[in-house]
């Protein structure tokens, strides 16, 4: 138990933890001090923004809140004319040199600086003057950086080093000239980035977003006959947080129901393809176990993780799955299969995938996804943000709508095994559940392979199937998974199979998901930030638990897909269609 | 994006080597390496984030933020005005004015050719000789606007 | 050859000291040539006659008895260069490498005295031989300074005869940590690089701290322009500066020392790692010092270019490798510093004066300085004054002392219009303050600062706004850019001076100027954000009209901005030479040689001031 201190605020006496800060101190008596670059305890440019200056009796000048911590007698003002106006001050200064277009800004109604000009009462021009010379970068497919809207807050610098231990962004140049940027000022695109987007789910403003293509949707409608959507499990674990859902509402027979409202053709679960990755990867780890190949085998359903692997560990992707990812199979089966089932011409099919991840908008662009006649397996992806977007244009009120299911064409069902793709150890789990049952003819018992769920770094399991000893490793965000890839390149990997996710805690948390920002959700708890993923998550689990078909093997239309047209898992037209090929010569620096 | 040479690239691991014993020792590799090559690209980075286990991203921040480190090439002779208060109330802003007007670029600039760089330097403490000038290390002590076209052709004939 | 016990070390500083004395009084028939070896004095010649002196002093064969060394700045920088001659301490000024042969023959050789080579006294026109006989150096008292000038700066055996060393004796063999920081307290002795905080008290903080490891940090990031303190004390005396360390090492018992010097000044750095590196040697640095279990090591690390490495936190982060960004504060380096272990930053100057205090005692010490400022202070007194220079002088001087008694007052019979104290930290001194002790809090409420000691002289053909102005441009080329108020406050800040001082500005102007300095004072996250604003503060409360005159009549009343001036060539005074048209850049003068007055066409012209400075006739004003 913490040694307590007594305060004041406002003249008010209370008692808080020694050693907080005077900001989570606040926050725990019911006073929320004006910030903007804090964030989830200095995992920012700490006490840089100079917005959460408030007063403390006996010290010299103002105190920035988010670093100050409380001592034994610390009397605070909040509200003294002081430090109301130097809160002001620092915002209007921020204004100053940023970008005016607010509403064109994708951040609009989430912007943190907004937020804070409001509450702070920021005038209009205070400062005008020069602005710090912009760079907007579009060139990556998932994600824009703009800095006219950057306000230097560090946040998404400490993000990309934390989660992914690379480290792309960085503070360049000094002084008014100072911008946040990828070495060399280079694009996302012309540095080893791997477009996550985890650095853009804490920026507080505009400056990082994803790369829309809300407009190429649009266009699709009027070019294309038969407009086609699909949606990722991890879609439906948050898209409700968009419409004030709480974080850990299950939103998937809304989500259909909006996405049936929307024009189009087909609304099919991604968790289909799911499953099918699942047969293709078991088997093709059963392969390898059994011919020799190479192991451990690695995932290669994350895209940011292939282009980690890309960059940074081009030695060992003979290790990674051939597998293409879920969507991207998807794409493909709809292309194929389920068009000349329909004797549709794929030439008229756009597909769309919903993804929590923008990362995926780079990998739909790879020339190695694209199986049929030389057409994209997928054409454009939406993050869950920009499909909330659309729901909100067309008008839908979320919370009026009713539960609908998933259109039943040929590849509408899924299983439990496929859901929980969207957390991390999901595709491990779904994996085993198959690989157990290909081995020893059984299904597996459902709670057998809980070790790999969680958010450790690495998650570890060994199992004995039937006499067969499989060691098994899970690990999310690259950081996490180096050790496990150094070790390969060592040639001491102890592991069969490696399950990689290129976010912390896997897709539910990936780069295209809705925003937590505790100041936005006054209705969730003040530690949110640390419970969020796991809520998250247990939507995925439990809607896993609520299904009748548990494993990838017993999808109905996964097995008549193999039966009517693709023949054997791994085999001929299925490498054809679902498996993909990696680059080995990717410069991290290209030339300009 | 120019490929660095292999001499280069062992000499920069010969430097990082040499100091693994001291204690976050980044800003001694670069001035080293600074003081050696003259400058530090981005290809220079490279070798040394692989090195030193560095981002990159975060060595292109130290470079970029202390005025010492260069990305790009100096000239031959690095012409250094100081913009400190004693030489300025001396009038070196005039004196700076005068180079860059001869030679055609602003502070901070190397000529086409390479041959003269024009720096606006923060008080090098010969504030008793101000306006000073220091050209590749020489001093110009209680400099004048008028001589700057004479130091100049000095330097022209190769001299020095 | 190592000292290995307390009483080897002072057997060595006895012979030192022996030595020493009879280098300067000459007893065994031998001659010592000192040459001032200050960056001024070597730009103008030094290096030649240093050079000069050897060479003819070998060839005449009197290598053995005259000895020559360059030694530390003297401080008199205007009648540089300098050589004082032992025995007798004669001062021969303004020499040059011409005077060489002169200098062998008729002094050292002669034992005469070269009369146009010795000062003379402006006010009595009288010759001043020495230096106790110059009014320069008469109020000076050298603390900070001690041995700077007359030791070589690179051998140990001097600097040991010259005082180093005998304070660490003692500290080492006499005195606990707490004794030690203690007598620190007693001196009232305040950090000499800006701040004036209590040194005691701040080693105090760090002894309480409980670690194994600690530090002690030297600042030597010197950037205040117009600031040559620091460095001419670890050009002229580094081991008074290493041995402070040392004994703050032990105070807080820290077992290592890191030394951040400016990129700028490799004289410096050389000097400081050469003294390391002989204190090493005799195993004064190093492990179980004089075997009494002290350890302590020393290490350099240099700055890169960053003014903003001047600030202790952001010097911290520059030692780890990182953008010289600071750190907000709690926790303080005392607590957690380099490394996050306790730290205390001192500046070269404190650290100089710690071994004269221990030495002395805190008693001596106290009887200099006025009641909450003790000691001494360097100053490098520059701009608009006769005699341009370093000097050290008692808290409690008067400004009035330092520029007319010690700075031979405003060339070319100018008028004095303010003192700059603090670098772009500080404020402007006016007349009115011509008569205030110098000292820490006496400077701050009168709108200014100590700082690190840099004092610039102004006269009537300034302009007090351009002065802000520049002050704003360095700040803004040296902001970290990591806080609001700093990054973009200045820049908004410069750009209402640079309104000003073209003719732009409104009083509305004037007003939002100095609303938004009042908020980056109070905003910004460090020192040097929290003092930017303090130059355009103290020249808008004193010289309020010079501002309303660029505003309101868009004139600049000392004909300096370039936008509200103009050059003049005065039709009468004009010889028609045509001097000004052949230098003009622009070919914006006209006129015919020998026959009609020459004429600047003011649209052209782009105000370089060529012309001003060719015109033989003084016919060209600035109006």
């Amino acid at each position: 138990m913490a040694k307590l201190v007594n305060i004041k605020i406002e003249g008010k006496s209370f008692q808080v933890e020694e050693g907080l800060t005077i900001l989570k101190a606040a926050k725990k008596c019911g006073f929320e001090i004006p910030s903007l670059c804090a964030f989830n305890d200095g995992k920012c440019s700490l006490a840089s923004c100079r917005v959460c200056l408030v007063e403390v009796k006996g010290a010299r000048g103002l105190v920035a809140s988010c670093a100050y911590p409380v001592n034994e007698g610390m009397e605070i003002s909040i509200s003294s004319a002081r430090a109301v106006k130097a809160r002001r001050s620092s915002v209007e200064l921020l204004l100053s040199n940023h970008s005016k277009n607010c509403q064109q800004c994708s951040k609009n109604g989430q912007c943190e600086l907004l937020h804070v000009a409001t509450i702070t009462g920021a005038r209009d021009d205070a400062y005008t003057g020069e602005l710090t010379r912009t760079t907007l970068d579009r060139l990556a497919p998932g994600i824009v950086r703009d800095t006219s809207k950057c306000i230097l807050c560090g946040r998404c610098v400490v993000r990309c080093k934390e989660a992914q231990g690379i480290g792309i962004l960085g503070q360049e140049f000094r002084g008014f000239k100072t911008i946040v940027a990828p070495a060399d000022n280079r694009s996302f695109m012309h540095s080893p980035c791997i477009q996550c987007g985890q650095c853009i789910n804490v920026c507080p403003t505009g400056a990082l977003s994803e790369n829309s293509e809300i407009s190429a949707v649009d266009k699709a409608f009027t070019t294309h006959k038969y407009v086609i959507v699909q949606t990722a499990p991890a879609v439906r674990a948050a898209i409700g947080e968009e419409f004030g859902e709480k974080i850990g509402t299950p939103g998937t027979g809304k989500m259909v129901a909006a996405l049936h409202r929307l024009g189009f053709y087909r609304v099919f679960d991604v968790n289909f393809s799911a499953d099918l990755t699942i047969i293709e990867e078991a088997n093709e780890l059963l392969l390898r176990m059994k011919n020799g190949g190479k192991l451990p085998q690695l995932t290669s359903c994350s895209p940011g993780w292939v282009n980690y692997m890309e960059y940074f560990y081009p030695d060992i992707i003979p290790h990674a799955s051939t597998c293409k990812s879920p969507h991207e199979m998807g794409g493909a089966i709809i292309k194929s299969y389920f068009a000349q089932k329909h004797n549709l011409d794929p030439k008229d099919i756009f597909v769309v995938s919903i993804m929590p991840c923008t990362a995926k908008k780079y990998e739909k662009t790879r020339p190695e996804n694209a199986a049929v006649e030389n057409l994209p397996d997928v054409d454009a992806v939406l993050t869950t943000r920009e499909l909330a977007k659309i729901i909100k244009r067309a008008g839908i009120v979320w919370n009026k709508l009713p539960d609908e299911d998933f259109d039943d064409d040929l590849i509408g069902e899924y299983s439990g095994a496929g859901v929980i793709f969207g957390v991390t150890g999901g595709v491990m789990e779904a994996a085993l559940r198959t690989a157990y049952h290909a081995l020893t003819g059984k299904e597996a018992d459902i709670v057998a392979f809980k070790e790999v769920r969680g958010l450790e770094n690495i998650k570890e399991a060994e199992l004995d199937i039937n006499g067969t000893k499989v060691r098994v490793a899970v690990s999310h965000g690259m950081k996490n998974a180096k050790p496990l890839l150094d070790q390969i390149r060592k040639g001491t990997s102890p592991y069969h199979f490696i399950e990689i996710m290129g976010c912390p805690g896997g897709c539910i948390n990936g780069g295209g998901q809705p925003f937590v920002k505790p100041v936005f959700l006054p209705n969730e708890d003040d530690d949110i930030l640390q419970t969020y993923i796991q809520k998250r998550a247990s939507v995925l689990y439990s809607e896993d638990e609520r299904q009748i078909v548990r494993q990838s093997h017993n999808n109905k239309d996964v097995i008549r897909l193999y039966k009517d047209f693709l023949g054997e898992p791994c085999g001929h037209k299925a490498h054809e269609l679902l498996h993909t090929s990696y680059v080995s010569d990717r410069v991290r620096f290209p030339g300009k | 994006m120019a490929v660095i040479q292999e001499h280069a690239k062992r000499r920069i691991k010969e430097i990082v080597a040499s100091h693994k014993d001291e204690p976050t020792p980044l800003l001694i590799v670069l001035s080293q390496i600074q003081e050696e090559f003259g400058y530090i690209p981005l290809e220079v980075q490279e070798v040394v984030s692989e090195e030193m286990n560095i981002p990159v991203a975060e060595i292109y921040g130290v470079v970029t933020f202390y005025s010492f480190f260069s990305l790009k090439p100096k000239g031959k002779y690095i012409i250094g005005v100081c913009l400190g208060t004693a030489c300025y109330v001396k009038g070196s802003q005039n004196i700076i004015d005068k180079f860059c007007e001869l030679l055609k670029i602003k502070p901070g600039e190397t000529t086409p050719d390479g041959k003269y760089t024009v720096d606006a330097l923060r008080c090098i403490g010969a504030c008793a000789i101000a306006p000073a000038v220091t050209i590749n290390g020489k001093v110009y002590a209680n400099l004048t606007v008028d001589r700057v076209e004479k130091i100049i052709k000095e330097y022209e004939g190769g001299a020095n | 050859m190592r000292i290995n016990t307390p009483q080897e070390l002072v057997n060595k500083i006895r012979s030192c000291e022996k030595c020493l004395a009879q280098k300067f009084s000459g007893e065994t028939g031998t001659k010592a040539l000192l040459v001032c070896g200050g960056l001024g004095c070597i730009s103008t010649g030094a290096g030649d006659i240093i050079s000069l002196l050897k060479t003819k002093l070998e060839e005449k064969g009197l290598q053995d008895k005259v000895s020559v060394d360059s030694v530390g700045c003297f401080g008199f920088c205007s009648q540089g260069p300098f050589i004082r001659v032992y025995p007798g301490e004669t001062l021969y000024r303004m020499v040059k490498p011409e005077d060489v042969d002169r200098i062998i023959e008729e002094d050292v050789i002669g034992g005469k005295i070269i009369e146009d080579l010795i000062y003379i006294d402006p006010k009595t026109n009288q010759p001043a031989r020495t230096e106790k006989d110059i009014d320069f150096f008469k109020k000076q008292i050298k603390i900070a300074l001690y041995g700077s000038g007359i030791i070589n700066p690179e051998n140990l055996d001097e600097a040991l005869g010259y005082g180093s060393f005998r304070a660490f004796h003692k500290v080492i063999t006499t005195m606990k940590s707490q004794e030690v920081i203690d007598e620190i307290l007693k001196s009232g002795l305040r950090g000499r690089g800006g701040g004036g905080f209590p040194t005691g008290r701040k080693w105090q903080f760090a002894l309480d701290q409980k670690s194994d490891v600690k530090y002690v940090v030297c600042n030597g990031d010197e950037g205040d322009p117009g600031a040559f303190m620091d460095r001419s004390i670890l050009e002229g005396n580094p081991f008074a500066v290493i041995e402070g360390m040392m004994i703050a090492g032990y105070a807080i018992q820290a077992t290592a020392g890191y030394f951040y010097v400016r990129a700028e000044y490799p004289l410096a750095v050389s000097r400081l790692k050469k003294a390391i590196a002989l204190l090493e040697e005799v195993g004064l640095i190093g492990d179980n010092i004089l075997g009494t279990g002290f350890n302590f090591r020393v290490y350099v690390r240099l700055g890169a270019g960053a003014f903003v490495c001047g600030e202790e936190t952001a010097l911290l982060n520059s030692i780890e490798g990182q953008r010289g960004q600071p750190r907000p504060r709690p926790p303080f380096p005392a607590v957690k510093g380099l490394w996050q272990k306790p730290t205390i930053v001192n500046n070269v100057e404190t650290l100089a004066v710690v071994p004269y205090v221990i030495r002395n005692g805190a008693d001596d010490f106290v009887k200099l300085g006025t009641e909450k400022s003790k000691g001494t202070k360097v100053f490098a007194l520059g701009g608009k004054v006769n005699n341009v220079g370093l000097v050290e002088v008692p808290m409690g001087t008067t400004l009035r002392e330092l520029i007319y008694d010690i700075g031979g007052g405003i060339p070319h019979g100018k008028k004095f219009k303010a003192i700059q104290t603090g670098g772009p930290s500080g404020g402007c001194l006016t007349e009115k303050d011509l008569d205030a002790p110098i000292d820490y809090d006496t400077l701050i409420a009168r709108g200014s600062m100590m700082g690190s000691g840099g004092a610039i002289v102004m006269d009537e053909d300034n302009c007090m706004v351009d002065v802000a102005k520049f002050y704003m441009e360095f700040i803004c080329d040296e902001s970290c850019g990591k806080c609001t108020p700093c990054r973009i406050g200045t820049k908004r800040m410069l750009e209402y001076l640079q309104k000003i001082t073209e003719g732009r500005a409104s009083l509305e102007d004037l007003d939002a100027l100095t609303e938004l300095a009042y908020a980056v004072k109070e905003n910004s996250l460090c020192g040097l954000g929290q003092t930017a604003a303090n130059p355009v503060l103290s020249t808008m409360i004193n010289f309020r009209d010079e501002y309303i005159a660029h505003v309101v009549d868009k004139k600049c009343p000392a004909h300096v901005c370039k936008k509200l001036m103009e050059y003049y060539i005065i039709p009468e005074k004009c010889k028609k030479c045509g001097k000004c048209a052949r230098v003009c850049p622009v070919s914006c003068i006209s006129g015919v040689l020998g026959k009609t007055p020459f004429l600047i066409d003011p649209l052209k012209c782009i105000k370089c001031g060529m012309c001003y400075s060719v015109c033989p006739f003084d016919s060209i004003i600035k109006r």
